[in-house]
């Protein structure tokens, strides 16, 4: 097995162009204390056992991967294999990541910890392991949010957090992030901030982007095992990027493996209701880094678009503009009507039900496997449940509950 | 020299301290904004920080927040703002403003164009926010060639080797942010201020401006006491926000009077 020859980022966190440190001075000196208190809890086998610890005993891992043997035989072209992210504790693949920075604000001695949610997903994950290891949890929620995803909010509550609904702005998730850093400048000094996604500034995206690293670790072995051999493409949706660079990352230096990030085209990229960022958008600075945004002529960022509220984000991680801009990895999209299709599916011919985040990839993964023949092994992160999402999918059919 | 040192050069013969109040271009209407500016210097303003309005204001607090909300429904754009600059020109060729905002609508207009735009404005400086020393070396060096100080922003939270780094690399002013927090946050811990202004000063070789939290004219005599400009910002937005139709430069500018006279009594 080649090396992994991959060493991006550099010292201060540069994918190629993109990525780096975009704040204000103030924040500095946090994201520095950040970046020297995980090169040491990397550096410690304690650090280490701990959070494998954790993922095996409290969230479930190793996650399986299922052969859809069926629905494969109904598209009629190459097999799909789903990674089974959807059967963590907390239903999606979000709790990687939280338990392996709530175990690094341990270490730091933060006893507040306070995170930025859209759908809320990475709110009850962040919550989840805020009762888990006794600290005290604030989340930061659009208020558009809040009102759209009131189980989630009553979720967090349960789990004893508290719920800041945030008015600025469009009052959606990258409002939320805009919060949660003015809380992090303001209570630096006990408070650490969980970001949910491979986005920020150094070193967020790279950190998020080791937790979640887990998950293409698995694969790698379970292939093989399972597959006889490494898939020939990796599917995963993209919103911030976090499910994706989870399962590409071991997968970069295999070359042979074709990388395919999904982005939600919403009502269709030609509506401008949409949420693809790379697809559609031109590289600015956004939320301490630089990558390929949503925006109008002016700078100004846009609302974004998606049926899926985890991929509603006019932004992407900065590593992913540098796997598109370098060609190692290709990146498409998904309409609303399409991960609909693909989430109906899902549940019908393998009982399982997808969040709709994991529908772009599902719906992809359908539309790529008839083209293929049928010795063409596809690989797609199942990145979560769908329970979340019974709302939004009946309204979509014209249940009302 | 840049409109910046000679400002800061007459002030120091008069010994006097700079009073730098900020407003957002296009609040509360894009047709205020340079009788505001003008009600400014009126008032006793030395310098003018102009912030232009930006949809994700990461590192202000919920008044210039606002401020940026309501300016962008007016669809204010850094184009618009370089007019209004254009148009304060025309009738004051002695007052430095400031540009200070975020990246994104920098680079969206392209830094070349406007470094080279802002400077035929008449602008004097600029203070991206979210631009640290360490990803803006080309863009502080773009602005110098163009006639413009680049102003960086210290914190209490900067270690001592940053001093020396942001003053290599910035010019015309540094601006100390005098507390942990967003713009706006209340307490300002001015022995902590006075404890740290004499090191900076030597460290950055430039003048020190200190702001964030102040809101009153004794808190800025203070100020003044120890530092070489005071920057005012939330407490004019609400000022404005709270003034009927129309009157806003009047009650800005009453309002900066009294802090002048207290700075001056001091100084
Ligand atoms: C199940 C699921 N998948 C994917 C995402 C999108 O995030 P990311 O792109 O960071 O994986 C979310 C976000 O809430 C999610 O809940």
């Amino acid at each position: 097995m080649p090396e992994n020859t991959y060493k991006l980022p550099d010292e201060r966190g540069h994918f190629g162009k993109f990525g780096g440190i975009f704040v204000a001075e103030t924040l500095m000196p946090a994201l520095e204390e950040l970046r020297l208190a995980y090169e040491a809890a990397l550096c410690d086998p304690a650090f280490r056992a701990e959070f494998e610890y954790e993922l095996e005993h409290y969230v479930g891992r190793p996650s399986p991967i299922y052969h859809a043997k069926r629905w494969s035989e109904l598209l009629g072209g190459a097999q799909i294999y789903l990674k089974r992210e959807d059967l963590n504790h907390t239903g999606a693949h979000k709790i990687n990541n939280c338990i392996g920075q709530a175990l690094l604000a341990r270490r730091m001695r933060k006893p507040r910890v306070i995170a930025e949610t859209g759908a809320g997903q990475h709110g009850v994950a962040t919550a989840t392991v805020a009762a888990r290891y006794g600290m005290e949890c604030v989340v930061y929620m659009g208020s558009e949010d809040v009102k759209r995803q009131a189980a989630n909010v009553y979720r967090m509550k349960l789990l004893g957090a508290r719920v800041v609904p945030v008015e600025s702005g469009s009052k959606t998730l990258k409002d939320a992030l805009n919060e949660a850093m003015r809380d992090w400048v303001t209570n630096i000094a006990d408070t650490f901030y969980i970001i949910g996604t491979v986005a920020g500034p150094h070193p967020y995206p790279m950190m998020v982007r080791d937790f979640q690293s887990v998950i293409g670790r698995e694969c790698l072995e379970q292939m093989p095992a399972l597959a006889g051999r490494q898939p020939d493409a990796v599917i995963a949706c993209v919103g911030g990027g976090s499910n994706a660079m989870g399962i590409f990352y071991d997968y970069i230096p295999h070359g042979e493996v074709k990388l395919i990030g999904v982005e939600a085209a919403g009502h269709g990229l030609e509506s401008g209701k949409h949420a693809a960022s790379l697809t559609a958008g031109r590289p600015g600075v956004l939320h301490g880094n630089r990558t390929y945004l949503l925006q109008d002529d002016n700078g100004q960022i846009i609302e974004t678009h998606s049926i899926s509220a985890g991929l509603d984000y006019p932004g992407v991680g900065p590593e992913h503009a540098w796997l598109k801009d370098s060609g190692r990895a290709e990146y498409v999209t998904i309409t609303d009507a399409e991960a609909l299709a693909g989430f109906h599916a899902l549940c019908k011919y393998e009982g399982i039900i997808p969040a709709l985040e994991s529908s772009h990839a599902l719906a992809y993964a359908a539309k790529l496997a008839p083209t293929l023949g049928k010795d063409k092994v596809l690989l797609v992160n199942l990145s979560g449940r769908g329970d979340k999402d019974m709302h939004t999918v009946a309204e979509k059919s014209g249940i009302q509950f | 020299m840049s409109r910046i040192a000679s400002k800061f050069a007459h002030l120091q013969a008069q010994s006097r301290k700079a009073l730098i109040p900020f407003i957002t271009a296009g609040d509360p209407e894009p047709g205020q904004t340079v009788p505001l500016m003008q009600a400014l210097v009126a008032g006793g303003a030395d310098i003018i920080e102009l912030g232009v309005p930006f949809s994700d204001p990461m590192a202000d607090g919920p008044t210039i927040q606002r401020a940026s909300e309501r300016a962008l429904a007016y669809g204010i754009s850094l184009r618009i703002v370089l007019g209004m600059v254009r148009e304060f020109r025309k009738h004051d060729a002695d007052t430095p403003v400031v540009l200070m905002g975020y990246a994104n609508p920098v680079e969206a207009y392209g830094v070349e164009a406007f470094a080279r735009d802002a400077k035929a404005a008449g602008v004097d400086g600029a203070l991206i926010v979210d631009y640290p020393p360490e990803e803006c070396a080309e863009f502080a060096a773009t602005l110098k060639a163009a006639g413009l100080d680049p102003i960086f922003l210290l914190a209490p939270t900067s270690v001592e080797a940053r001093y020396a780094e942001v003053g290599a690399m910035g010019s015309g002013y540094i601006y100390y942010v005098s507390l942990k927090g967003v713009t706006g946050s209340a307490a300002i811990d001015l022995d902590e201020v006075a404890r740290r202004i004499p090191a900076i000063r030597e460290k950055v070789g430039l003048p020190v401006g200190v702001g964030f939290g102040v809101r009153d004219a004794a808190t800025a005599a203070r100020i003044a006491a120890v530092a070489d400009a005071v920057v005012i910002g939330s407490r004019i937005i609400e000022i404005i926000e709270q003034s009927p139709p129309g009157e806003a430069p009047a009650r800005v500018g009453e309002f900066l009077r009294g802090v002048r006279v207290a700075m001056d009594a001091k100084g």
